[in-house]
C-alpha cells in the first residue's frame, strides 16, 4: 500500500462555525477555475476522460465507477435532445452524515462539480434532489445558485462556451427509497418513487425517458478537483487504485463522533481509535456497520481493514457510504436489528413481494425476540427469509432488501448467542 | 426464433418474448402474478423466479424473474452466449415457494367465503408452488373497503399488491380514478373516495385481479362455484363487436358473464355493458308462456297447444303473411322467419335509416380495397382517424382498441433503445404521454378525445366533408370539397398527412350519425390510403350485434313493411324479436299494429310492440338458444346454448318452424337441428357458404364424447335442482351442438370454437387460458373461432365515392336534434339488467351554451321538443362542445320517443 | 379552493419542469405550508390544476411521510428514530416526550400544540439523539434539553 500525498480537498474550504464561502470567497481560492478550464480548453469527452481515469467511483454506496457511467450517455448530434444531470442529495440512510456537511460547508464546490459533470454529458438541466429535512443546506445552495447563475456560471452560454445549463433544486418530502436512482427519477417527475427496472438504465432513458445521470453529492464534489488537478494527481490521494479521498464518519458511543476526509483505504482502527477517540469510558467495541443501515456488521476482527471498496466488500461487507455505526458491548444487538428492520419495513417502497411482506416478518420476529416473546423456531425463520431474500441483487426489485438483509444476516452471525439468549431468558439480557 | 435450454432440454421460441411468455407458450408451468399477457411484465411480484445459467460449465447459476429476462440472451448486459435456465432448480422453487409464504402472510384465509374461491389464481399458484403451511404468527394488517359502484366489490385484505388492477385500469384501459395508495406492506388499491369507478371496462378488474379483491357484484347477488355454472361459448349481443363471452347459469338464472378470449377480437377483455348487461334473461319482463288476446283484449297466458290451434286459424286460409326480422336474432331465427313468409316477403326488422347504413357498409368492404381489421388488429394500427363514432358509447371494446394503437407510433423508439415491448414499465416511461396520430370528428365530445391529437366537432354533413377533404388530400383523384373553410382545410391536410406517414393507417366510422355521406367520405380516405403497397383499413361500427347479418339477408325494412301493411298486401304480421317502436316512429308502427289482421310476436321480453300482439310465442334469449351472428367485422360466430329454461320458451326458429305447421305448409323444410338450417342458410345465401363451417356440427364427438356443459367438479351431481327436488333429473338431451347438459363428456381442450370454460389441471381462475393458446397473449390452438364473411375483393378500383353534402345550414327557430348514444341506456337489452340501469343518465336534451342561452335556459331546466310528432318534456343539460344549430338526445332510454334521429324539431322552453 | 397565493406560488414551480405532475410534490407542499396539512379538499384542487386525477396525486401523496393526510398539531417534533438514535437513546426521549405531552408516535396532544412523529435518520448522527420542530433542527438531546425546547415552543 503506497502512502498517499495528505491533502483534503473536499473540506479544505471548511470553516467550522462560520458560514461557508461565498462566491467570491470560493473563486479567490481557485473555485470555478476548473470549470472555466472545462468550458475553453476541453470538449466533454475529455471531461469525462480524466474522471475514468481518476478512478473515481461512487460515493453513494454502490460504488459505481463514475467516468464510465458517463461514458454510456448518448452523446452528438443523434443524442436525445433533452439530458439531464441529477445531484442525489437524499441522504438519509441511517448513520450517514456526510453530504449534509459538504453541502453545508461548500455548497459552491458541489455546484461545481454538477455543472462539469452535467457539461460532460451535454446535459441541459440540471436537478438537486435535496431531503426535505437539510434546511440549512436548502437555503445555502438556493444563494449560491443565485450567485453562480449571476456569474455567469450556469444559465445561457455559461463563460462565452455556447454551453447552457439550467440548474434547480428540488426538495423532497421524506422517504429513503428516494434516494435510490430511479425511484429519484421516478419522484421527480412527480411520480410514486418506486424503483424503475434496469436495463434500460438512465443512461439511455432515464428522466421522462431521456438521457440522465444521477449522482452522489460527495461524488460530485470530487469533480472539480480531478478536472483542476488531474488523475495523477487525484489517485495519489489515496491508498489503493481507486482514487481520492473520503468523507469517512462514524456515530455511536465513541469518545468523538464525526467525519474526516481521509484517504480512501484509511485503516478502520486508525478512524475508531485515533480520529474518533476509541470507545466512551466503560465502553467496549462489538461491531460496526461499516457505510451506514444497509451494510454488514464487521466485528473486532476486521478493525484493521483498510476502508475502501474491496477489502470490505472481501470481509462480507460493503464501504456504502463509509459513514459508520457503532456497536458497543452495552447496547443490544437484537435491539438495534430490530431497529434497523423497523426501519427497512416502515421505508418499503411496497412494490415486490420480499421486501414488502418479507422484512416486516423480519421486523415482527425481531420485536418479539426482544420483547421476551421469542421462540426457537423464530430464528429459523429469521434464517429463512434471510437466506432466500439474500445479499445479492435480482432476487427483488431494488437493491432496498438486499441492503435491508445485510445487517440483519451478519447480525444473527456474530451476535447468535445473545439471540438465543433472548429467546432462553424471554427478556432482554441488556434491559435494565 | 431462438434456442433455449430449460431444464438442459433444447427448446425452439420465438426471440422477442421473455421467459416467462417462452415457458408458459411451451406449456410449461411456472407461477406468475404481477405479469398478464395483455399488459406485459413488470417484475414486482418475484413470483416467477427461475435459474439462469451463463452456460453449461455454470452449475451455480443465478436466480432471476424470467418475466423480465429477455429469452435472447445476447440483449442482456452483459450479454450470455447462450439462454440455459431451470424452472426445476431446487433454488429457485424455494424461492418461488417463499414468495406465496410472504404474500399469505397478510392475506386472510377466507377462501370458502370468497367469491374467487376456485376460480383464483393465487389458490392456484399456492397449490402449483407447494406452500401449505403458515409460519407467520403475528397479526396482518388490515384494510377498509370501499364502495365501487354497481359492478364490482371490493374486499382490499385479500389484496396480494400485484399492481394487476392499476396497470390494467389505468395504464391499459385510460381510467383514472382507480389508483394504488400508501407505500410499503400498506399499499391500497382503489378510488380517492368511496364512489362508483369510471371506466367502462371496469369489469375486466374481475378477471384481471389474481384475488378476491375486485369481484363481480352482479354475480355475488345470486354467486354459485365456478365450477356448480353451467357454460357454454356464447357471443355479446349488446353491440355490434362480436365479443366472445362465457355466460355462467345456475338454477335457471345467468349468474355471471365472463369474457371468452378470442385472440382476433376481444382478447382478454370486454366492456361492462357486455359483462353485466345479462340481466334481461333473468329478468321479470321475461315471456314465459305463451300469450294470447282474449276476448277483454288482454293478452292472458296459455298453454303452446292451445297457442298452437288458434294461430293454425290465423295462418293456414290464405293469409297474406308477411315476416319482420331482426337485428338482434341469430341468422337461423331471420332464416326461419324468411322460409315461412317467403323470400318476398321477409323484411330485415331494421329502421330504414339503419338498413340504408349497414347496406353502405357492406358494398364499401366488399367493392373497394380497404379491408375491415379485426379488433386485434386495430390494436397495431399506427394512426387512427374516426369519423362520426362516440366509440366508447357506441363500441366499447374498440375504444379499449384504440387507446393501445394510439401508443404503436411512441413505441417504435423503443426498440431503437433495444427495449422489448413486454417491458412494459421501461416503454411506458420511455413513450411518457405521447400518443400516436389519432383524430376524433364526432358531433359530440367523445371520452377518447383525451388522448386525440385533434378533435372536430361538426354536424354529420360537415363531418363528410372534412372526411371527402382528408381524401382528396391523400388522392386528388378523390372528389374535392368546395368552401372548407381554413381552419377544416388545415385540419384534413393534417390529418391526411398523419396517415401518410404511418404505415398502418385506419379509419373508423359507423352508421350513429345516420349518414351515408360520413362512411361514403370514410371509405374514400380509406381507398386513397390503398396505394403503394400500403393497406388502408376502415371499421364501420353497425348498430346491433346481427344488424350485419340480417341486412346481408334481406334487403327490405320495417318502413317496407309498414307500406305493405298499408297496402293491403298484409293482413298477417310474424314480429320476430323485434320491438318496433324502437324501429320507426311510433305513429306508423301504431298504423302497422293496427292495421294488421293478426300479429304474432316471437319475443323473451314484453315490450310496447309484444303488448300490442295477438299472440306472443316466448323466445329463448342468446342463453337458451343456439345460432349465429354476423359482427361488424363481418366475422360470423356461433353462440350455444347455456341452460334450458323450465318454461315454454324455445328457440325462435323452433316456433317458426311449428308455425310452418300451423299454416299447413307441406313443403316446410324438415329441421332437425340448427345444423339443418345452417346449411338451409348456405345453400340459400352464397355469402353464408361459410356458415356451417364456422364450428363444429351436432355430431361433432372428442373420442366418442359429448363436450360437456358443466364442470368434472359439478357439486351436488343427483342435487342440480336443490331449490326445486333433490333426485337426479335426466339431463336435456342437446340435438344442436356437441355440448351435453351435464358433466359427462371429455374434459380436455376442444376446438376453439367450443371452449365453455377455460380450466386446466392445476389452472382453475381465468389465467387458464395460457393453455389454450399457441403463444400466450396470442391466437388459440386451433385458430381463434368465427369466420370473416366480407372481405375485399383482390383488384377492387371502385370509383371513388361521390355526393359531397352541402355544409350544415342552421334553422331559425328550429334545432337539429342528434342522436347521442350511452353505453349504459341505449342498447336495448343490456338497460333492463338492474346493475346498468343504475348507471344509465336520465333522459335529457343536450343543448349547446349558446342554444341555451338564447332559450334562457339553465342546466336542468325543463324544455320541450316534438319528434314524430309526440312533444316530450326534458331537462337540459349544457354540452359546450356542441355544434351551433343542433341539440342532443339520448338515444334508447326508455320513455324516449324519437328513434328517427337526426331530425329538426322546434325547442321550447 | 386554492388561494390566490398558493396557486401563484404552485404555478411559479411550472417553470423548474416540462411536465405539470412533475410539480405534484411541490404544490403539495406549498398547501401544507398554508394549512398545515393536506385535505381530500386540497387533493381534488391541486390534482385539477395539475391535470391529474386526485386518485393519482393521492397515489403520491400518502406514500411521502412529510406530506400529512390528516391535520397535524402546531408544531411537528420529527424525532429520529433511526439507527444512531436509537444507540444514543432516543427511546428514552421518545417516553419522555410521552410522559411529557401525553403523546406518542402518530399522536397530537391534546391541547393541540404538538404532533409528534418518528423521522428517519436526521443526518446529524454525530449529534445523535436529535429532531426537528417544524423546520428546526434540535441536537445532541436529552431529557432537561427537551424540556426546555418544549418551554419555548409553547409560548
Ligand atoms: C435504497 C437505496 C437508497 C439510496 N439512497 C441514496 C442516497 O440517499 N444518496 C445517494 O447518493 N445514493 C443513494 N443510493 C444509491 C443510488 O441509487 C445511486 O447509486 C447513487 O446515487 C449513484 O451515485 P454515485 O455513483 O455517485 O454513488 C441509494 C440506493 C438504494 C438502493
Ligand atoms: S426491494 Fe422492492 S419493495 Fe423494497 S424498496 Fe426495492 S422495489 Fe420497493
Ligand atoms: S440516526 Fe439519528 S441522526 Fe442519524
Amino acid at each position: 500500500m503506497s502512502e498517499p500525498i495528505r491533502e483534503k480537498p473536499l473540506t479544505k474550504n471548511f470553516s467550522p462555525g462560520e458560514a461557508p464561502f461565498d462566491l467570491k470567497q470560493y473563486e479567490s481560492g481557485g473555485g470555478y477555475q476548473a470549470v472555466r478550464k472545462a468550458m475553453t480548453e476541453m470538449a466533454p469527452e475529455d471531461v469525462t476522460g480524466v474522471v475514468k481515469e481518476a478512478n473515481l467511483r461512487g460515493r453513494g454506496g454502490a460504488g459505481f465507477p463514475t467516468g464510465m457511467k458517463w461514458s454510456f450517455v448518448p452523446m452528438g448530434d443523434r443524442a436525445p435532445k433533452r439530458k439531464y444531470l441529477v445531484a442525489n442529495a437524499d441522504e438519509m440512510e441511517p448513520g450517514t452524515f456526510k453530504d449534509r456537511l459538504l453541502l453545508e460547508g461548500d455548497p459552491h464546490q458541489f455546484i461545481e462539480g454538477m455543472i462539469l459533470a452535467a457539461y460532460a454529458i451535454q446535459a441541459d438541466v440540471a436537478y438537486i434532489f435535496l431531503r426535505w429535512a437539510y434546511k440549512k443546506a436548502e437555503a445555502l445552495l438556493g444563494k449560491a445558485i443565485a450567485e453562480a447563475y449571476e456569474a455567469g456560471y450556469l444559465g445561457k452560454n455559461i463563460l462565452g462556451s455556447g454551453y447552457n445549463l439550467e440548474l434547480y433544486l428540488h426538495t423532497s418530502a421524506g422517504r429513503y427509497i428516494c434516494g435510490e436512482e430511479t425511484a429519484l427519477m421516478n419522484a421527480l417527475e412527480g411520480k410514486r418513487p418506486i424503483p424503475r427496472t434496469k436495463p434500460p438504465f438512465p443512461q439511455t432513458s432515464g428522466l421522462w425517458g431521456k438521457p440522465t445521470i444521477v449522482q452522489n453529492v460527495e461524488t460530485l464534489c470530487n469533480v472539480p478537483h480531478i478536472v483542476a488537478n488531474g488523475a495523477d494527481w487525484y489517485k495519489s490521494l489515496s491508498y489503493s487504485g481507486n482514487g481520492g479521498t473520503k468523507l469517512f464518519g462514524a456515530s455511536g458511543k465513541i469518545k468523538r463522533p464525526a467525519i474526516w476526509e481521509l484517504p480512501l483505504g484509511t485503516p478502520m482502527r486508525e478512524l475508531l481509535e485515533e480520529h474518533a477517540g476509541g470507545m466512551q469510558d466503560g465502553l467496549k467495541f462489538r461491531g460496526v456497520l461499516p457505510g451506514g443501515a444497509s451494510t454488514d456488521f464487521l466485528v473486532e476482527e476486521h478493525l484493521d481493514l483498510p476502508m475502501d471498496y474491496e477489502p470490505v466488500m472481501e470481509a462480507g461487507s460493503r464501504l456504502g457510504t463509509g459513514t459508520m455505526v457503532i456497536l458497543d458491548d452495552k447496547t443490544c444487538p437484537v435491539g438495534m436489528i430490530r431497529n434497523l428492520e423497523l426501519f427497512f419495513t416502515r421505508e418499503s417502497c411496497g412494490f415486490c413481494t420480499p421486501c414488502r411482506d418479507g422484512i416486516p416478518w423480519t421486523h415482527r420476529l425481531l420485536d418479539a425476540i426482544e420483547t421476551g416473546d421469542g421462540k426457537p423456531e423464530d430464528i429459523d425463520n429469521l434464517d429463512f427469509i434471510i437466506n432466500t431474500i439474500t445479499r445479492m441483487l435480482g432476487r427483488t426489485f431494488c437493491a432496498f432488501a438486499p441492503g435491508a438483509v445485510e445487517p440483519l444476516q451478519s447480525g444473527l452471525k456474530y451476535f447468535r448467542d445473545d439471540f438465543e439468549q433472548h429467546i432462553g431468558e424471554k427478556r432482554c439480557p441488556y434491559a435494565s | 426464433m431462438a434456442t433455449i435450454y430449460i431444464d438442459n432440454k433444447p427448446f425452439e421460441v420465438a426471440d422477442d418474448q421473455n421467459l416467462l411468455q417462452a415457458v408458459l407458450s411451451l406449456g410449461l408451468n411456472l407461477p406468475y402474478f404481477c405479469w398478464h399477457p395483455a399488459l406485459g411484465s413488470v417484475g414486482a411480484c418475484r413470483q416467477c423466479a427461475i435459474k439462469q445459467f451463463r452456460d453449461e460449465e455454470d452449475s451455480r447459476g443465478k436466480i432471476v424473474m424470467a418475466c423480465m429476462t429477455p429469452v435472447n440472451s445476447k440483449s442482456l448486459i452483459p450479454p450470455l452466449n447462450e439462454t440455459r435456465i431451470s424452472v426445476d432448480d431446487e433454488e429457485a422453487e424455494h424461492f418461488r415457494e417463499s414468495v406465496i409464504e410472504w404474500l399469505m402472510v397478510n392475506h386472510p384465509h377466507d377462501c370458502p367465503v370468497c367469491d374467487e374461491g376456485g376460480s383464483c389464481h393465487l389458490q392456484d399458484m399456492t397449490v402449483m408452488t407447494g406452500h401449505n403451511y403458515r409460519r407467520y404468527r403475528f397479526k396482518k394488517r388490515t384494510h377498509r373497503n370501499q364502495y365501487l359502484g354497481p359492478f364490482i366489490n371490493h374486499e382490499m385484505n385479500r389484496c396480494i399488491a400485484c399492481y394487476r388492477c392499476v396497470r390494467f385500469y389505468r395504464d391499459y384501459g385510460g381510467g383514472d380514478d382507480l389508483s394504488v395508495m400508501a407505500s410499503r406492506g400498506e399499499v391500497y388499491f382503489g378510488r380517492f373516495e368511496d364512489g362508483v369507478l369510471e371506466s367502462e371496462f371496469s369489469g375486466n378488474l374481475v378477471e384481471v385481479c389474481p384475488t378476491g379483491v375486485f369481484t363481480d357484484k352482479t354475480y355475488k347477488e345470486h354467486y354459485t362455484r365456478k365450477w356448480d355454472l353451467q357454460t357454454a361459448p356464447s357471443i355479446c349481443l349488446h353491440c355490434s363487436l362480436g365479443c366472445n363471452t362465457i355466460p355462467g347459469e345456475r338454477y335457471g338464472e345467468i349468474r355471471t358473464i365472463l369474457s371468452r378470449y378470442n385472440g382476433e377480437v376481444n382478447g382478454y377483455f370486454l366492456c361492462d355493458r357486455g359483462r353485466f348487461g345479462y340481466g334481461f334473461v333473468n329478468s321479470g319482463r321475461r315471456i314465459r308462456q305463451p300469450l294470447i288476446r282474449n276476448d277483454a283484449g288482454g293478452l292472458e297466458s296459455s298453454t303452446p297447444e292451445a297457442v298452437g290451434d288458434k294461430l293454425a286459424s290465423f295462418l293456414s286460409n290464405g293469409a297474406k303473411m308477411i315476416g319482420i326480422g331482426s337485428p338482434r336474432a341469430s341468422l337461423e331465427a331471420n332464416f326461419a322467419l324468411r322460409t315461412l313468409v317467403g323470400a318476398d316477403r321477409f323484411y330485415n326488422g331494421m329502421s330504414a335509416d339503419d338498413s340504408r347504413l349497414v347496406a353502405s357498409a357492406i358494398r364499401i368492404l366488399q367493392e373497394g380495397p380497404a379491408r375491415t381489421p379485426t379488433l386485434r388488429e386495430v390494436e397495431s394500427a399506427d394512426a387512427v382517424f374516426v369519423l362520426g363514432e362516440d366509440l366508447t358509447n357506441t363500441a366499447p371494446r374498440l375504444d379499449l382498441a384504440v387507446k393501445q394503437s394510439v401508443r404503436r407510433k411512441p413505441i417504435e423508439r423503443a426498440a431503437m433503445l433495444r427495449i422489448p415491448e413486454w417491458d412494459d414499465a421501461s416503454v411506458r416511461e420511455l413513450v411518457q404521454d405521447e400518443k400516436g396520430p389519432f383524430f376524433i370528428a364526432t358531433p359530440n365530445p367523445t371520452k377518447l378525445d383525451n388522448i386525440a391529437t385533434q378533435t372536430y366537432r361538426a354536424t354529420p354533413d360537415d363531418l363528410a366533408r372534412l372526411g371527402f377533404a382528408v381524401a382528396h388530400a391523400l388522392d386528388p383523384a378523390a372528389p374535392s370539397v368546395t368552401d372548407l373553410p381554413d381552419d377544416v382545410a388545415q385540419l384534413a391536410d393534417s390529418i391526411a398527412q398523419a396517415l401518410k406517414e404511418s404505415k398502418r393507417p385506419l379509419v373508423i366510422s359507423g352508421t350513429s350519425c345516420a349518414s351515408e355521406a360520413v362512411m361514403r367520405a370514410a371509405a374514400n380516405v380509406a381507398w386513397a390510403l390503398c396505394q403503394d403497397e400500403r393497406a388502408g383499413e376502415v371499421y364501420f361500427v353497425v348498430p346491433e350485434c346481427n344488424s350485419t347479418g340480417v341486412r346481408l339477408m334481406a334487403e327490405r325494412d320495417v318502413d317496407a313493411a309498414i307500406e305493405a301493411v298499408q297496402a293491403n298486401e298484409a293482413d298477417t304480421v310474424i314480429v320476430l324479436e323485434n320491438d318496433l317502436y324502437r324501429r320507426a316512429a311510433g305513429t306508423s308502427v301504431d298504423t302497422l299494429l293496427d292495421t294488421a289482421e293478426h300479429v304474432i310476436a316471437i319475443d323473451h321480453q314484453t315490450h310496447r310492440t309484444t303488448e300490442k300482439a295477438e299472440a306472443v310465442l316466448p323466445a329463448g334469449t342468446f342463453a337458451e338458444s343456439d345460432g349465429t351472428f354476423v359482427s361488424s367485422e363481418g366475422r360470423a360466430q356461433r353462440f350455444y346454448q347455456v341452460f334450458v329454461s323450465n318454461g315454454d320458451e324455445q328457440e325462435s326458429w323452433r316456433w317458426l318452424q311449428e308455425l310452418m305447421g300451423a299454416a299447413g305448409q307441406l313443403e316446410a323444410p324438415a329441421w332437425e337441428n340448427l345444423d339443418d338450417i345452417t346449411a338451409g342458410l348456405a345453400q340459400a345465401y352464397p355469402i353464408f357458404e361459410a356458415i356451417p363451417k364456422i364450428a363444429p356440427p351436432a355430431g361433432f364427438r372428442v373420442v366418442g364424447q359429448k363436450i360437456p356443459r358443466q364442470s368434472p367438479r359439478h357439486s351436488g351431481r343427483t342435487s342440480v335442482l336443490a331449490d326445486v327436488n333433490v333426485s337426479e333429473p335426466k339431463p336435456p338431451a342437446d340435438s344442436d351442438s356437441p355440448f351435453s347438459f351435464s358433466m359427462e363428456g371429455y374434459t380436455g381442450a376442444p376446438p376453439s370454437a367450443l371452449i365453455s370454460r377455460f380450466w386446466s389441471p392445476g389452472w382453475n381462475s381465468p389465467q387458464a387460458i395460457n393453455k389454450f393458446q399457441i403463444e400466450v397473449g396470442g391466437h388459440l390452438h386451433g385458430g381463434d373461432p368465427g369466420r370473416r364473411l366480407i372481405e375485399p375483393s383482390d383488384d377492387a378500383k371502385p370509383e371513388y365515392l361521390n355526393d359531397v353534402p352541402a355544409s350544415f345550414k342552421p334553422r331559425d327557430g328550429e334545432l337539429l336534434i342528434m342522436p347521442l348514444y350511452h353505453i349504459f341506456g341505449s342498447d336495448e337489452l343490456s338497460i333492463l339488467a338492474p346493475a346498468v340501469a343504475e348507471r344509465s343518465p336520465q333522459p335529457y336534451l343536450a343543448l349547446n351554451p349558446n342554444a341555451a342561452a338564447s332559450l334562457q335556459v339553465r342546466d336542468g331546466e325543463v324544455v320541450e321538443i316534438t319528434l314524430d310528432g309526440v312533444a316530450q318534456r326534458l331537462p337540459a343539460k349544457i354540452s359546450p362542445e356542441l355544434p351551433e344549430g343542433t341539440a342532443g338526445l339520448p338515444v334508447g332510454l326508455p320513455g324516449l320517443c324519437g328513434v328517427t334521429l337526426p331530425a329538426w324539431s322546434r325547442v321550447k322552453k | 379552493m386554492l388561494t390566490e397565493e398558493e396557486r401563484r406560488e404552485i404555478e411559479e414551480e411550472f417553470e423548474h419542469f416540462d411536465y405539470k405532475q412533475a410539480v405534484s410534490v411541490d404544490a403539495l407542499k406549498i398547501v401544507q405550508k398554508h394549512r398545515g396539512w393536506v385535505s381530500d379538499e386540497s387533493i381534488k384542487d391541486i390534482a385539477e390544476l395539475l391535470e391529474m386525477s386526485p386518485a393519482e396525486l393521492d397515489g403520491v401523496a400518502t406514500f411521502y411521510n412529510l406530506i400529512y393526510r390528516k391535520p397535524v398539531g402546531k408544531h411537528v417534533i420529527l424525532l429520529c428514530d433511526s439507527v444512531s438514535c436509537w444507540v444514543m437513546g432516543c427511546d428514552r426521549m421518545r417516553a419522555h416526550f410521552t410522559k411529557r405531552l401525553g403523546i406518542d408516535f402518530g399522536e397530537t396532544s391534546e391541547d393541540n400544540e404538538f404532533t409528534l412523529l418518528p423521522m428517519q435518520c436526521l443526518g446529524t448522527c454525530d449529534h445523535a439523539p436529535a429532531m426537528m420542530i417544524d423546520e428546526t433542527l434540535h441536537r445532541d438531546l436529552d431529557e432537561d434539553k427537551i424540556d426546555g425546547i418544549i418551554e419555548r415552543y409553547k409560548g
